[in-house]
């Protein structure tokens, strides 16, 4: 595969042609933060939270869906980036319902940990308080909307992966719900295999086990690697 | 230590929270007793003082603004303290307390005092402070200089955060240290 030259961080850094930045950049060991992204899944470009600086390019530019290029000069962390990631989480914590204090996932969670991680201590814009609902029907999980920041890592893995799928969204924008089978309740779904995938790489409290209390929930995404390299290269292993 | 430097006037503050934070903060243990020979204590559910005081260094304040009196003591709390701590997530995030946010307060009053068989029923109504359409943040309300995050803070949390501003430092706490929840 060829091979191209890109600057990262003032470094010079090789990288494969066709590679995504984000790829080319985790290559590098550089940490950039994700939510929306996972190794394995297609690339989305939802959370923005990936969003690097590209010389000759006056909007920032999420790593994830952006390949990389010969002769690129990237910047992955600086005061305006760092900036910008913080407003990104302050306006997911606005739009829904968190109260880590009361959520499955509290102490396990990718969103709570990243805003630790990233700095934000507090949401300067107003909380939109919105009156969302939960769906307990199905007989093993259930989806909390107030948690749900629409990565749509659920919807990729049933489809991509599971090959039910089973999720989509309906709604536009702010209006925007993951939904089940046309949006009928989960439970009453004919798509849904119980497989749980989305459950496990759901990166918030938004999709649970049943019976799960406060910080109860604990997931394990990286099941996903483990099962595409046994599906595409045929590497079996624990 | 020296005598003759003047102590910190240290206040708390209990707004529309559970008191848990408070109950953090008694927490610390040891710390307490260094304390106590570091500050005085000037105001808060820990003493007896009606009136919030004139020319406080530094006030944590626990829970959201919820109604009309939080909101009274928040804006005195601001007016008279250099420093002010958003002191645990009811006060950072609105946390617990302002889960009824999606509810309208006319609902809620009716749900909590009108129809609950509780012990406590209507007749209260008159009594309460009138509830804010939303249970704020703090920092919505007034300034705020540096939250303190966890449902509750621990003792380590609010030790060093305590701790910083006492010596006059710059708040630094790392990432495990300044999660919500
Ligand atoms: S999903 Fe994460 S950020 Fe949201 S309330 Fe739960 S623990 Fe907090
Ligand atoms: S339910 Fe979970 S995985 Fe699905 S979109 Fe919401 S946060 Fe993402
Ligand atoms: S942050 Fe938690 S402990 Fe503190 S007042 Fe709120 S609910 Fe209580
Ligand atoms: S990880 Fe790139 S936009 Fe979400």
């Amino acid at each position: 595969m060829p091979v191209i030259t890109l600057t990262i961080n003032d470094e010079l850094v090789s990288a494969r042609s066709g590679q995504s930045l984000l790829e080319a950049i985790r290559d590098h060991g550089i940490d950039l933060p994700t939510l929306c992204h996972l190794d394995g899944l297609s690339a989305r470009g939802g959370c923005r939270l990936c969003l690097v600086e590209v010389a000759g390019s006056p909007r920032l530019l999420p790593a994830c869906t952006t390949e990389a290029v010969e002769g690129m000069v990237v910047t992955t962390h600086n005061e305006r980036i760092d900036r910008y990631r913080r407003m990104i989480l302050e306006l997911t914590f606005a739009e829904r319902n968190h109260t880590c204090a009361v959520c499955v996932s509290n102490g396990h969670c990718e969103l709570q940990a990243l805003a630790a991680e990233l700095g934000m201590d507090r949401v300067r814009y107003d909380y939109l308080n919105p009156d969302l609902g939960l769906d307990t029907s199905h007989r093993l999980f259930g989806v909390d909307h107030n948690r749900c920041l629409l990565c749509l890592r659920c919807v990729r893995v049933c489809d991509e992966v599971e090959g039910a799928h089973t999720w989509d969204v309906a709604g536009r924008g702010i209006a925007s719900r993951v939904i089940t089978d046309l949006n009928r309740p989960w439970g009453q779904s004919e798509s849904c295999t119980e497989c749980g995938k989305c459950v496990e790489v759901c990166p918030t409290g938004a999709l649970f086990d049943k019976g799960a209390s406060v910080g109860e929930m604990e997931k394990e995404s990286r099941f996903l690697r483990r099962i595409l390299d046994g599906r595409e290269k045929r590497q079996w292993r624990r | 230590m020296t005598t003759d430097k003047r102590k910190i006037r240290l206040a708390t503050a209990w707004l529309g929270g559970c008191s848990g934070c408070h109950m953090s903060f008694l927490d610390l243990d040891e710390l307490l007793i260094e304390l106590a020979g570091r500050v005085d204590l000037v105001y808060g559910p820990l003493v007896d003082a009606k009136q919030f005081p004139e020319e406080v260094d530094l006030t944590l304040v626990e829970g959201a603004v919820t109604n009309v009196d939080n909101l009274q003591l928040a804006r005195i709390i601001r007016s008279n303290s250099r420093v002010v701590v958003g002191f645990g997530d009811c006060a950072v995030t609105g946390n617990v307390t302002s889960m009824r946010n999606r509810i309208p307060v006319r609902d809620l009053l009716t749900a909590v005092y009108r129809q609950a068989r509780a012990p406590i029923g209507e007749e209260a109504l008159k009594d309460l402070p009138a509830l804010l359409q939303q249970a704020l943040p703090l920092h919505q309300a007034i300034a705020v200089d540096v939250c303190l995050p966890g449902c509750p803070p621990s003792p380590e949390r609010i030790a060093a955060v305590v701790t910083a501003l006492l010596d006059g430092e710059p708040v630094a706490l790392d990432a495990a240290m300044r999660t919500f929840g």
